[in-house]
C-alpha cells in the first residue's frame, strides 16, 4: 500500500511537472520547473533501488545539466520569448500523434506477460549494494559501451569549443 | 523503496514545509511600506543600469559544456573505485584508457584557449 502510494505520487508529479515545464511562456521558469522534475525521477530511480543512478540523477541533471540548459536559454534573447504562447499553432498534430500513442500503449497492454525473473533480484542487488553490482557489470561485461562513453565526451569537449571558441588570439 | 531512505525523505518533507511556512506566515506578520528605491532592484547599491534580459557570452557555453563533461567523468569514478579491489589490475587499464581519451579532449581545449577568458 505504501509502495503504491509513493510511486503513485512520484508518478503523478512527474507528469504534473513535465506539463508545466512544456506550458511555461518563460523558459526560465520551465528550467526551474525542470529541475524539481529531476529530483522527481531521482525519487523514482530511489524507489526501483537504483541509489546510485538516483544520486547521479540529481548530481549530473538536476546540478550540471541544468546549469547547461539556462545557460543555453540566457544565450538566447529572451524578450521576444516571454510573449511566445508555446502550444499555440500545432496542437492538433502534438493532439493526434499522443491520442494514438495512448491507443497503441492501451491495446498493447493487454499482451503483457512477466517474465522471468532474473539473477539481479531486489534482495540480490541489496546485499551487494547498488553501486557494487553496477560497477562490477559496468567494468567487465559493458567494458566497451563504457570507453565508447569517453569518446562521446571527447566529441562533446571538441563540438563545443569549435563552435564557441572560434577565433584564437594570435 | 529502500526503508533506509526514510530520514531522507522525511528531511525534505520538513524542509519544504519549514520553507513553505515561513513564507506564508510570514505574510502574516511583516510590515508593507514599500516606496520607490525600496522596489528597486538590488545590485549591490547601484542605480540599475540596462535590461534585465540581456544577451550573456557564448563564453559561459563552454564552460558549462566542460563542466558536464568532467562531471560525468568524476560520476564514472565512483562505482570504479568501489569494486577496484574485486577486478584489480583490468579494471586500472581500462579506467586509464578513458582518462587519457578525456585528456585528449581537456589539452585540445587548453590548446584552444578555452579556459582564458577573453
Amino acid at each position: 500500500m505504501l509502495q503504491q502510494l509513493f510511486f503513485g505520487y512520484y508518478a503523478f508529479m512527474i507528469i504534473i511537472l513535465s506539463l508545466l515545464v512544456v506550458t511555461r511562456g518563460n523558459p526560465v521558469h520551465s528550467v526551474m520547473w525542470m529541475l524539481l522534475l529531476f529530483f522527481h525521477i531521482a525519487g523514482l530511480y530511489l524507489f526501483l533501488n537504483a541509489e546510485f543512478i538516483a544520486a547521479i540523477q540529481v548530481i549530473v541533471y538536476a546540478g550540471a545539466i541544468l546549469v547547461l540548459f539556462l545557460f543555453v536559454v540566457l544565450l538566447l534573447n529572451l524578450r521576444e520569448e516571454l510573449s511566445l504562447r508555446q502550444i499555440a499553432g500545432s496542437w492538433p498534430a502534438a493532439f493526434f500523434i499522443v491520442a494514438a500513442l495512448f491507443i497503441t500503449v492501451t491495446a498493447a497492454l493487454g499482451a503483457y506477460v512477466q517474465g522471468p525473473v532474473g539473477s539481479y533480484s531486489i534482495e540480490a542487488i541489496r546485499s551487494e549494494t547498488h553501486t557494487k553490482a553496477l560497477g562490477r557489470l559496468l567494468y567487465t561485461e559493458y567494458l566497451f559501451p563504457f570507453e565508447i562513453a569517453s569518446l562521446i565526451l571527447l566529441v562533446a569537449v571538441v563540438g563545443a569549443v569549435v563552435l564557441a571558441k572560434r577565433k584564437l588570439r594570435s | 523503496m529502500p526503508s533506509e531512505y526514510l530520514g531522507v525523505l522525511i528531511f525534505l518533507m520538513v524542509a519544504t514545509a519549514f520553507s513553505i511556512g515561513a513564507l506564508v506566515l510570514g505574510e502574516f506578520f511583516r510590515l508593507r511600506r514599500p516606496y520607490a528605491e525600496k522596489l528597486m532592484p538590488y545590485e549591490s547599491g547601484n542605480i540599475p543600469v540596462g535590461e534585465p534580459h540581456m544577451r550573456f557570452s557564448v563564453k559561459f557555453y563552454i564552460i558549462a559544456m566542460l563542466f558536464v563533461v568532467f562531471d560525468v567523468e568524476a560520476v564514472f569514478l565512483y562505482p570504479w573505485a568501489v569494486v577496484f579491489d574485486k577486478i584489480g589490475l583490468y579494471a586500472f587499464v581500462e579506467m586509464v584508457i578513458f582518462i587519457v581519451i578525456l585528456f585528449v579532449g581537456y589539452i585540445y581545449a587548453w590548446r584552444k584557449e578555452a579556459f582564458v577568458w577573453d
